[in-house]
């Protein structure tokens, strides 16, 4: 019986789209934000092209808002492939002037990645950005390509993106204009759970139950940083919770959870009511958030 | 579990994105604040029912005109099955974005509405999904509610499909009277159509077998990179990575490679640190060689005693994908499984009427949506299967040049 797996079919077509890049591009890179969707993108790159190195760099958007333990688990997951990391620091584009921090008392650096990333792919020279976007993670997620042609100003166009059909590819590109291309796009987020189940992929301790001191701001759990400011009213809490998506300590709600094992945590995802993205407050400030940010070259 | 992925296809007011968000919702693949946005969406725009329709509306544009303007993915799964949706729309002014849905889908879903019965689109999405290669169709008579779920209307219909379905050669027809909008027949048994002792649509879609679709006699791998580590560890490895394309390749294995016709015997076939006996589509894996031979990306391995046809001059019915026209005699720049070629289009053969299915022959512009059969001359070979037999091989698209534009989808006659 010669049949794969869905997993196994994911694996394939997204190592796939791997090769097909690097050949296509002259100068890929992995946008790396420490989520469990872009280890498994790293993971996946490894097996690609093994036993030769992962061929090109990681690039890390660093918003200053970090979870510590994002950064450690990105140094050691860098030293473990043996790959060269590229960070981009939020706080040079706003001290640079290219950016300007939000105004009020929790800004928030989430839309200014874009403008970081931006920069940082122009200065690298970056014709191909790897990321971990799926296609069930959001509507205006739905209908991007594997390959998902950029302008020369970042921006994403609905109306250019070319028809993929079958497993043929069109990386063609103007001088200035670059790609991102998604290898995961069909994965659901419960097929890149099993996946890391499979293949004993490692995350960052977060992903899992433990203790923190949590304030709830209008239902999202915020974690105490040095980058959140408590309002009027408010306090914070010790909760037994676990992250589910991972951005900036300012903006990614925790959930409560004793899922403490992969194994239960799949379980929890499973069950979950809610999308994954869903705990983001950046995605609920219209309904069109997440396209008009892409249209911005957040993604 | 396995994967099957399908399109649906049927008019502005078929119901098909009703029935789309009928599967999520009722394999309870809608979350709760996915279902919460839409209450509310719906509320804004007046609509009476919940309208599930807006699931897979994902742009604001399409939202404000109510209809969807591109291939949209939508994904669900059962314990049983992973399903990728291709979404597509109906118009007729939307051919091609069915044809870039249809190419890597296994299974079409045609809707008809059952006041009307067969219309021309229902022609035009089967003849697609036929010319695409999808070997299965189900077709869903779909708002049965509103002909009094009658199964004199229902057999009528499917009477109907049956004697047009002659001419398509889809080897696996599934008929299902179906309500989107109520539910019938769905997910869960209609309650309303006892006559109906068939399998609801979701157990249609967790159980057609798909696995003898892929091709298991051509064995098939177009070179995608050649891994060359140069490392401490693998200071002489050579090894040639891509995705197998059809057929079974096993370490012990002569091949031949094309385009030099050097044979020699494969030594590994491996995935990162596991090496495997034996591979076959759609796996991608790294494969050694006993000989040194100069390979390169575009080269295809295949078994000296199945080879492909190798050739410049390439018959396809092609189906035109830009708003730009096809230039007579023009040239454009060809991708087939992992090589590029510029080609010059020879000849225009004929032009399908996509409602009547007839030929129209003369001269005369290639235009978005159009499909035409053309001989196209490439600047080298191609080594291809024609597009019945391997889907993979059998492909191909083209891109102009100046524009950097996917301008056409090609199958391989």
């Amino acid at each position: 019986m010669h049949a794969l797996s869905h997993l196994e079919q994911l694996e394939s077509e997204a190592i796939f789209i791997f090769r097909e890049a690097v050949e296509q591009f002259e100068n890929p890179v992995i946008l790396f934000s420490g989520g469990k969707d872009s280890i498994t993108l790293v993971h996946l790159a490894h097996k690609a092209f093994f036993p030769a190195k992962i061929p090109f760099p990681l690039l890390h958007i660093d918003t200053g808002h970090n979870f510590p333990e994002t950064l450690e688990f990105r140094d050691n997951l860098v030293k473990k492939y043996n790959v060269r990391l590229d960070v981009g620091y939020v706080q040079d584009s706003i001290d640079r002037g290219t950016a300007r921090e939000e105004k009020g008392i929790n800004p928030s650096r989430n839309t200014l990645q874009s403008i970081t990333l931006l920069e940082k792919l122009e200065e690298g020279k970056y014709d191909a950005a790897f990321g971990g976007g799926r296609r069930d993670e959001e509507k205006a997620r739905a209908k991007e390509r594997f390959f998902s042609h950029r302008d020369e100003f970042g921006q994403w166009d609905p109306k250019n993106q070319r028809p993929e059909l079958w497993n043929l590819f069109n990386g063609k590109k103007a001088q200035g204009e670059s790609f991102r291309v998604f290898p995961i796009s069909n994965w659901t987020e419960m097929d890149v759970w099993q996946y890391i189940k499979k293949e004993n992929i490692d995350l960052p301790s977060i992903y899992f139950s433990h203790e923190r001191s949590i304030v709830n701001r209008g239902g999202v759990l915020l974690a105490e940083s040095p980058y959140n400011t408590l309002l009027a009213g408010e306090h914070y809490e010790k909760q037994i919770i676990r992250y589910r998506t991972l951005g900036c300590m300012t903006i990614t709600g925790a959930i409560f959870s004793k899922a403490d094992t992969l194994d239960k945590v799949i379980e929890e995802v499973a069950a979950a009511r809610e999308t994954e993205r869903g705990n983001r407050a950046d995605d609920k400030r219209s309904e069109a958030a997440m396209e008009d940010r892409k249209k911005q070259g957040y993604f | 579990m396995d994967l099957l992925r399908f399109t649906t296809a049927g008019s502005v007011d078929d119901g098909k994105s009703t029935l789309i968000g009928r599967l999520m919702y009722d394999t309870k693949s809608i979350f709760e604040d996915q279902l919460q946005a839409i209450e509310k969406s719906s509320e804004k725009r007046g609509d009476e029912n919940l309208n599930l329709a807006l699931l897979t509306d994902g742009l604001k544009a399409e939202r404000e005109q109510g209809i969807t303007i591109d291939v949209a993915y939508r994904y669900f799964a059962t314990p049983k099955r992973k399903f990728i949706i291709a979404d597509t729309p109906g118009h007729i002014q939307y051919t091609r974005n069915m044809v870039t849905g249809a190419s890597t889908a296994n299974l079409a879903i045609i809707l008809i509405d059952a006041r009307n019965g067969m219309i021309e689109q229902t022609c035009r999405h089967s003849f697609i999904a036929s010319l695409l290669g999808i070997k299965h169709i189900v077709v869903c008579v779909n708002k049965m509610d509103l002909v009094d779920f009658s199964e004199l209307a229902f057999e009528k219909i499917k009477a109907s499909y049956i004697a047009f379905s002659e001419t398509l050669g889809v080897p696996d027809i599934h008929f299902i009277p179906i309500s989107a909008l109520k539910g019938d027949n769905v997910v869960d048994a209609s309650k309303h159509m006892s006559w109906y002792i068939g399998k609801t649509l979701l157990q249609t879609l967790e159980s057609v077998q798909i696995i003898s679709d892929f091709n298991t006699i051509d064995a098939r791998f177009p070179v995608q990179r050649v891994i060359r580590p140069q490392s401490d560890a693998y200071p002489d490895f050579r090894g040639f990575a891509g995705r197998v394309e059809g057929g079974v390749f096993r370490p012990g294995d002569e091949v031949t490679v094309l385009p030099s016709g050097i044979s020699t015997k494969i030594k590994q076939i491996f995935l990162e640190k596991t090496e495997l006996r034996e591979a076959f589509s759609p796996m991608s894996v790294c494969i050694t060689l006993e000989n040194n031979i100069d390979i390169s990306r575009g080269d295809m391995l295949v078994k000296s005693d199945n080879q492909p046809k190798v050739d410049q001059e390439v018959e396809l019915m092609l189906c035109w994908l830009n708003d730009k026209p096809m230039l007579s005699k023009g040239k454009y720049l060809l991708k087939h499984t992992s090589n590029e070629a510029k080609c010059v289009v020879k000849e225009v053969a004929y032009k399908v009427d996509i409602n009547t299915l007839n030929k129209i022959e003369g001269d005369f512009e290639v235009n978005k949506n159009d499909i035409v059969k053309v001989t196209l001359k490439s600047a080298k070979p191609l080594f291809f299967d024609a597009y019945k037999k391997n889907r993979t091989t059998g492909c191909l698209i083209l891109i102009d040049e100046f524009s950097n534009e996917t301008v056409a989808a090609g199958m391989i006659l």
